[in-house]
């Protein structure tokens, strides 16, 4: 069943038409980064683009944090928020839990074939950043990183100083503390933050999945699943919500570029992984209980 | 083959079946009928564990629904309302989905493509190809979905309108195939609203009325003979003025008359010089007797009265 959901994920138009979109978004930036040479000042805009003129090496984290507010979310709850209802709303949920399909197996089949989904975008998202930056941006100068992520950024005052750091180097690659980064470093950090970026989806991902299996309609779930994200945005940054701000899915996701901080700051790392692991152990668990006792009349 | 005792299901303050006790035997052409909204959907749904019921006990081939619903289905093939697919590939990429999802999904490729073209063959898809789903008409995913039914010889087949989308001739495929099936051992049950099709195809009828079986019976003993005789003559007044009593009714110059021997009163009335277009002995249709077991149907919203 596994490898049924995967070939279905992989023969589904839709799949690749997402990937390439998403894949677009930082490519166009980094053409006009290119042409005009200019970038946000440090501190504003995404994070990393500042640097990425220095060093076209941080492109693929610049990349990340171009797509991480808007485009994965609405493509992890896409493709989530579709995996139940869209069967169900097609009519081929029926045809499968009568060939017979346990509903919990399939239910499993369903949420590997979204994290594959998920790690698909991510990686590719990565991989072509990093062309695009090695071949638009040119290789790296000294001095990247930084300047890169302005104070505030991730909420930790104190590590990310907002002066630059001097690059120790010529050709190496700073990190946001100032130290140089190896290139093997940086490919280790960048695993790191795709890791982390892939659970933050994954919390995505559990609550869509959950709504999918409640509903027949794939457009009510993916967006309830956004609703939910835009609410936990929200609250973030309301002051006044601060006693729930520990709990909300979206705290923690720009965490990950605590990996690129020398030595990598674990402290919103750890926390990160931590509510997302709740998120997807109580999200999947009541996915599991309404659907292994509903009806299926759809 | 398939024993339901007491299968009731509730939806809210809705009893959509109530304490059906369903008896298919191995070998039956069994055929539920019942007006729209009787309850014959939710029952099949039951029968194959997508739908739980609110109490009552559930029998397929001898084991528990819908707690072996993993042994059991795996010997049936099943057509649930319309047929589905994904519309973006080729029906035989969806029978190969359908296949490697279940149980022994992991059969080798080629055994895999010799069922698939076995079950595309049997339902005259053989000749489809490569195109996808979406160009399918009606008919051609009825085809496919019962294709998908049959894909892993199933011992037991529950379909649920089969005949749906069909034409004529589409339908009397259908009923070659079942037939055909049924004579090497598959037992068929059916649901349907079509009096016609269920009267040429099915050995058992089981009747479905807001939610009850209100008749299951063969459907030979449904249509024996009524010990009555219609009688169609030109000389009907003649005939009426001989069998003085024995008429029980007269339309024109059709009679039905109290008699159990078509054959002697056919004697009997051209000894006595009167002419008979056409003499048989009488039986109910399949129609009379759904009708004067059920009740209106449950999309008829009547007045009080």
């Amino acid at each position: 069943m596994i490898g049924v959901e995967l070939i279905k994920l992989v023969r589904r138009p839709r799949t690749w038409v997402s990937v390439i979109l998403t894949c677009a978004l930082p490519f166009v930036v980094a053409v006009f980064i290119a042409v005009t040479h200019l970038t946000p000042p440090p501190g504003q805009g995404s994070a990393f683009l500042s640097a990425v003129l220095a060093s076209g090496a941080l492109y693929p984290a610049a990349a990340l944090a171009l797509v991480l507010p808007v485009f994965l979310p609405v493509a992890t709850a896409v493709v989530a928020g579709d995996s139940i209802a869209g069967e169900a709303a097609a009519g081929t949920l029926r045809y499968l839990l009568v060939r017979p399909v346990g509903r919990t197996r399939l239910l499993v089949a369903k949420l590997i074939s979204v994290t594959s989904y998920v790690l698909l975008v991510v990686i590719a998202v990565t991989v072509t950043a990093y062309a695009t930056g090695v071949l638009l941006l040119g290789p790296s100068r000294a001095g990247a990183a930084a300047r890169a992520v302005g104070p505030g950024a991730t909420q930790v005052p104190g590590v990310a100083g907002p002066t630059a750091g001097v690059a120790a180097g010529g050709g190496a690659i700073t990190s946001l503390s100032g130290t140089p980064l190896s290139l093997l470093q940086l490919a280790e950090r960048t695993a790191g933050a795709i890791a982390f970026i892939a659970v933050s989806m994954l919390g995505v991902a559990a609550i869509a999945l959950f709504l999918s299996t409640v509903t027949t309609s794939a457009l009510g779930a993916t967006l309830g699943a956004l609703a939910a994200l835009v609410a936990s945005e929200i609250l973030v940054t309301l002051n006044a919500a601060a006693a729930v701000q520990p709990y909300l899915p979206t705290r923690y996701w720009l965490a990950w570029i605590d990996f690129f901080r020398d030595p990598i700051f674990w402290r919103n790392i750890d926390r990160g992984f931590g509510i997302q692991a709740v998120y997807v152990a109580v999200f999947l668990g009541a996915a599991w209980a309404n659907f292994s006792t509903k009806d299926v009349t759809a | 083959m398939i024993i339901t005792r007491a299968l009731t299901k509730r939806y809210g303050a809705v009893e959509a079946v109530r304490a059906v006790h369903l008896d298919v035997r191995e070998g039956d052409r069994y055929g539920l009928l019942g007006p729209n909204g009787s309850g014959k959907t939710t029952l099949v749904r039951m029968l194959l564990g997508l739908v739980y019921a609110t109490s009552g006990e559930i029998e397929v081939m001898g084991r528990r629904m819908p707690r072996h619903a993993r042994e059991v289905l795996q010997q049936v093939g099943a057509l649930i309302e319309e047929p589905a697919a994904y519309p973006h590939l080729s029906g035989r990429a969806n029978l190969a989905l359908f296949d490697a999802a279940g149980p022994r999904g992991r059969s080798p490729g080629r055994s895999r493509r010799r069922r698939i073209d076995e079950a595309l063959e049997q339902v005259g898809l053989a000749g489809v190809g490569r195109r996808p789903v979406k160009a399918y008409s009606l008919g051609m995913r009825q085809r496919l979905g019962l294709a998908a039914a049959l894909i892993r010889g199933p011992r037991l087949l529950i379909l649920d309108e089969p005949g749906n989308g069909l034409d004529p001739r589409g339908i009397a495929d259908l009923r070659e195939l079942l037939i055909g099936l049924n004579r090497n051992g598959v037992t068929v049950f059916l649901s349907s609203h079509l009096l016609a099709e269920v009267e040429q195809l099915c050995t058992r009828v089981g009747v479905l009325d807001s939610g009850r079986l209100v008749l299951q019976q063969d459907l030979a003993s449904l249509r024996a003979p009524t010990g009555r005789i219609l009688l169609d003559s030109p000389d009907a007044d003649r005939v009426c003025a001989l069998l003085d009593g024995q008429v029980e009714r007269r339309d024109g110059q059709r009679l039905l008359i109290r008699s159990a021997d078509p054959a002697g009163l056919n004697a009997r009335l051209v000894g006595a010089g009167l002419r008979v277009r056409s003499i048989g002995p009488h039986r109910r249709t399949l129609e009379e007797v759904v009708l004067s077991v059920t009740g209106t149907g449950a999309d008829h919203i009547g007045g009080a009265s």
